[in-house]
C-alpha cells in the first residue's frame, strides 16, 4: 500500500466521525433545536461502545451499545428543552459536562485495557485493486455507514414529505403547529436520531479509530462537528465536504509532527482547533448567507398554544 | 399522558429562591440513588461528599481555595449570560490570564519589590480580558457564534500553556520537568490566616462579586445589561450599543477569569505547570446557573461546587470512590437547576392527551 493511499485512508477515518455526528447534528438544527451537547453524547458513545465490546467480546455489541447510549442520553436533552422549555444553550452545555463527567466514571475500570478493533471489510480480488481496492472496499463497517447516512439524509430532507415538515418546523413551529402538526413530537424524534448519530460517532472513536478507552477521548470532535453544521451552511453535501477537510488537516498535521521540521507539535496540535474557528467567521461574516440558510426558530423554545 | 406548560402571568418571586434549593435536594436524591447504586451506604457517601469537609478547620481553608476561582468566574459569567452573551471559554482565559500574569515571576525572578504582586494580578486579568476579546470581535465585527470560537480557543490556550512550560519558560534547573521556575516570595498571594491555606484570592472573589452585584443594582451599566439581556429590541429603542455590550460582558468575564488563573498561579501552585485547574472555567458556568445569575446567588454556588471538588477528594480516600462521581454530580445540579428555573415562569400540567382536547 502506497504512501499516498494510506494517507487518504486515515484522512476517512478522521473524517467518518465528524460526518457522522454533525449529519446527526443538522437534522436537529433543521428541526429548530440547538443542541450543544453533542461532545457529551459522543464521548457517552465512545464509552459505552468500548465497554460494550469489552463485556460483550464483540465490538458489533460495542456498537449498538454506544449508538443506543446517545439515543438515550439525548432524551435527557430532549425532555427539558422540548417538554419543559428550558434554555436550550445551557441545557446542551449541561449535557456535555454530565456526559463528561459520567463516562469518565464508567470508563474508569476499562483504561488501559487493549480494544478490539471494528473489522475492516475486506472482499478479495476487490479490496486488493491498485488505488482504489482499501478505499472503496476495504474500509471499517462505520465508514460505510456514514457515507449512506449522509445520502439517505439529503435525500430524507431535500426529497421527502416528512423531510419538509422538519424543515418548516425549523423555520416556523407556531405556522407548523397551527396546521395540525406535531412539533413536539417531530423535535423529540429530531433530538433522538442526533443521540443516536453521535453516540455511533463516539463509538467509531472507541472501536475505530482508536481502539481503547481514554477519559475525554473525543477532545473537542462534538464541538468541530457543530462548527461543521454552521460551516455547511445547514447542507448535508457541505457537511460531508466539511468533514472531510477536517480530516484532512487532522492526518496533515500528525504527519507534520511526525515528520518535524521544528514546528511545535502543540502548534500543530491546535491547528484543527484554530481552522474550526477560521472557517466559521469566513461563513458567518456573509450575513445574507447565514440569514437564508440558518433555520430561523434555531434555539428558540417552543411552547404549543392550545 | 402528556406534559403541559402554561406561562404565569409573572414570574413566581418565592419560586426564583426556592429554586436552587430544591435543585440542590433533588441532586442529593439522585445522588443517594447513584451510591446506592454503586454498592455504597448513601448516608454515609453523601456525609463524606457534603457535611465531612465543613467540620475542619484545615479543610474549612480549601473550602476558600477551591470557591475562590469559582465565584470570580462565575460572576464573570453572570453578567455575559444576562445579555446573551455566551462566553464558554473560561477556561481558555484563566489559563492565558495565568500566563500573562507569570510574566514578572517567570523572567524577572530575581526582582523582590512590593510592586511584583499587584502587577501580576493586573496583567493577568488584561490576558483574560484580551483573550476574552477574540470571541468578543468575532461576534460583534463578523457576527461569528462566541459559543463555538471560545470554547476552541480554550484547547488553542491549554496547548499553548504546554508549549511555554516545555519550550521558552522551562525551569532551566528543573531537571527537564515541564515547570517553570518557583516564583519569588513577593509573587505570592499571602495566607490569611496561620491555621490553613486560605489566601486572599477568597476576599478578590468576594469583592468582585459585591462590586457587580452593585453595578447589577445601581449602574445605568447595570440596567443596561438587563435590558439587552431581556430583549434585543427594546434595547436598540433605549439606544443601548448591542456591540458595545458583547465587548463589556466578554472582557469583563475574561478579566475575572485571567484573575483566578493567576490567582491559582500563584497562591496555590506558585509556578506555571501543564495543568494548572481542574476545570474551574467549565464548573463555574455551573456555579453561574446555580447562583441564578445574580453576584451575591454566584458568592453561596461557588462554595457549594466548591464543596463539591473537597468532597470528591474525601470520598476517593474515605469511600475508595473515583472522584470523578464529583463531575457526574456537578453535571445532574445543572441539569436540576435548570429544570426547576423553568417552573417558575411555567405552570406544569401533566394531562391526559385526550380528556386535554375534549375540554
Amino acid at each position: 500500500m502506497g504512501i499516498f493511499e494510506s494517507i487518504l485512508l486515515t484522512i476517512a477515518t478522521a473524517a467518518t466521525p465528524l460526518l457522522i455526528a454533525a449529519i446527526g447534528e443538522l437534522v436537529v438544527e433543521r428541526s429548530g433545536v440547538l443542541n450543544l451537547g453533542v461532545e457529551g453524547m459522543m464521548v457517552m458513545g465512545a464509552v459505552c461502545g468500548f465497554a460494550g465490546a469489552s463485556l460483550a467480546g464483540s465490538p458489533w455489541i460495542g456498537l449498538l451499545a454506544g449508538v443506543a447510549a446517545g439515543a438515550v442520553f439525548s432524551q435527557l436533552f430532549a425532555v427539558l428543552t422540548l417538554s419543559i422549555a428550558t434554555n436550550q444553550v445551557a441545557t446542551g452545555l449541561s449535557l456535555t459536562l454530565l456526559g463528561l463527567g459520567l463516562s469518565g466514571m464508567i470508563g474508569e475500570p476499562f483504561v488501559g485495557e487493549a480494544g478490539e478493533k471494528l473489522p475492516s471489510l475486506f472482499i478479495p480480488g476487490l479490496s486488493e485493486l491498485p488505488l482504489v481496492g482499501r478505499l472503496v472496499f476495504g474500509q471499517d463497517p462505520i465508514f460505510y455507514l456514514s457515507v449512506i447516512l449522509a445520502l439517505v439524509t439529503a435525500w430524507f430532507l431535500f426529497r421527502t414529505r416528512a423531510g419538509l415538515t422538519l424543515r418548516s418546523i425549523g423555520d416556523n413551529p407556531a405556522s407548523a403547529h397551527a396546521l395540525g402538526i406535531a412539533v413536539i413530537r417531530y423535535r423529540y424524534l429530531a433530538v433522538l436520531f442526533g443521540g443516536a448519530c453521535a453516540g455511533l460517532a463516539g463509538a467509531h472513536l472507541s472501536l475505530v479509530y482508536t481502539p481503547q478507552w481514554v477519559e475525554n477521548m473525543t477532545a473537542g470532535r462534538g464541538w468541530i462537528a457543530l462548527a461543521l453544521v454552521v460551516f455547511a451552511s445547514w447542507r448535508p453535501a457541505r457537511v460531508a465536504a466539511g468533514a472531510y477537510l477536517f480530516g484532512g488537516v487532522t492526518i496533515g498535521q500528525l504527519h507534520a509532527q511526525a515528520l518535524g521540521f521544528g514546528i511545535p507539535s502543540q502548534l500543530l496540535s491546535a491547528l484543527p482547533y484554530l481552522a474550526t474557528v477560521v472557517v466559521l467567521v469566513m461563513m458567518s461574516r456573509n450575513k445574507r448567507l447565514m440569514m437564508v440558510n440558518t433555520p430561523a426558530s434555531l434555539g428558540r423554545p417552543f411552547v404549543p398554544e392550545r | 399522558m402528556r406534559i403541559e406548560l402554561e406561562k404565569r402571568a409573572s414570574p413566581s418571586q418565592a419560586y426564583a429562591l426556592l429554586s436552587p434549593v430544591i435543585a440542590l435536594a433533588l441532586t442529593l436524591v439522585a445522588g443517594a440513588i447513584l451510591f446506592a447504586a454503586l454498592g455504597k451506604d448513601p448516608a454515609h457517601a453523601l456525609y463524606v461528599l457534603f457535611i465531612g469537609p465543613l467540620t475542619e478547620i484545615w479543610s474549612l481553608h480549601e473550602l476558600a481555595v477551591k470557591a475562590a476561582p469559582l465565584i470570580m468566574i462565575g460572576v464573570g459569567l453572570s453578567v455575559c449570560y444576562r445579555c446573551n452573551n455566551w462566553n464558554i471559554g473560561a477556561e481558555g482565559q484563566l489559563v492565558i490570564g495565568a500566563i500573562t500574569g507569570s510574566i514578572i515571576p517567570v523572567l524577572f525572578n530575581d526582582w523582590h519589590s512590593p510592586l511584583v504582586l499587584p502587577l501580576m494580578l493586573v496583567m493577568g486579568m488584561i490576558g483574560g480580558a484580551l483573550y476574552a476579546a477574540i470571541p468578543a470581535f468575532l461576534k460583534a465585527q463578523t457576527n461569528t457564534n462566541e459559543i463555538l470560537t471560545s470554547l476552541m480557543l480554550v484547547y488553542v490556550a491549554q496547548l499553548f500553556l504546554d508549549w511555554m512550560v516545555r519550550g521558552p519558560w522551562r525551569d532551566p534547573e528543573g531537571f527537564n520537568f515541564p515547570v517553570t521556575r518557583q516564583f519569588q516570595d513577593e509573587a505570592i498571594l499571602p495566607e490569611l490566616l496561620d491555621s490553613g491555606r486560605a489566601n486572599l484570592g477568597i476576599v478578590f472573589a468576594i469583592l468582585a462579586a459585591f462590586a457587580i452585584w452593585f453595578m447589577m443594582r445601581y449602574t445605568l451599566k447595570g440596567f443596561e445589561i438587563k435590558v439587552i439581556g431581556a430583549s434585543e429590541r427594546a434595547g436598540r429603542f433605549a439606544g443601548f450599543s448591542r456591540k458595545g455590550m458583547i465587548w463589556f460582558s466578554m472582557m469583563l468575564s475574561g478579566a475575572l477569569a485571567g484573575l483566578a488563573g493567576i490567582c491559582e498561579v500563584s497562591g496555590v501552585i506558585n509556578k506555571l505547570q501543564p495543568e494548572i485547574s481542574p476545570g474551574y472555567g467549565f464548573t463555574a458556568i455551573i456555579v453561574a446557573f446555580l447562583g441564578r445569575l445574580n453576584p451575591l446567588g454566584v458568592i453561596v454556588a461557588g462554595l457549594v461546587l466548591g464543596l463539591t471538588y473537597l468532597g470528591g477528594e474525601g470520598a476517593q480516600i474515605e469511600l475508595n470512590i473515583s472522584d470523578k462521581v464529583v463531575r457526574v454530580f456537578q453535571g445532574m445540579l445543572l441539569f436540576f437547576v435548570l429544570a426547576c428555573d423553568t417552573l417558575s415562569i411555567y405552570r406544569v400540567r401533566l394531562s391526559l392527551a385526550r380528556a386535554a382536547r375534549e375540554a
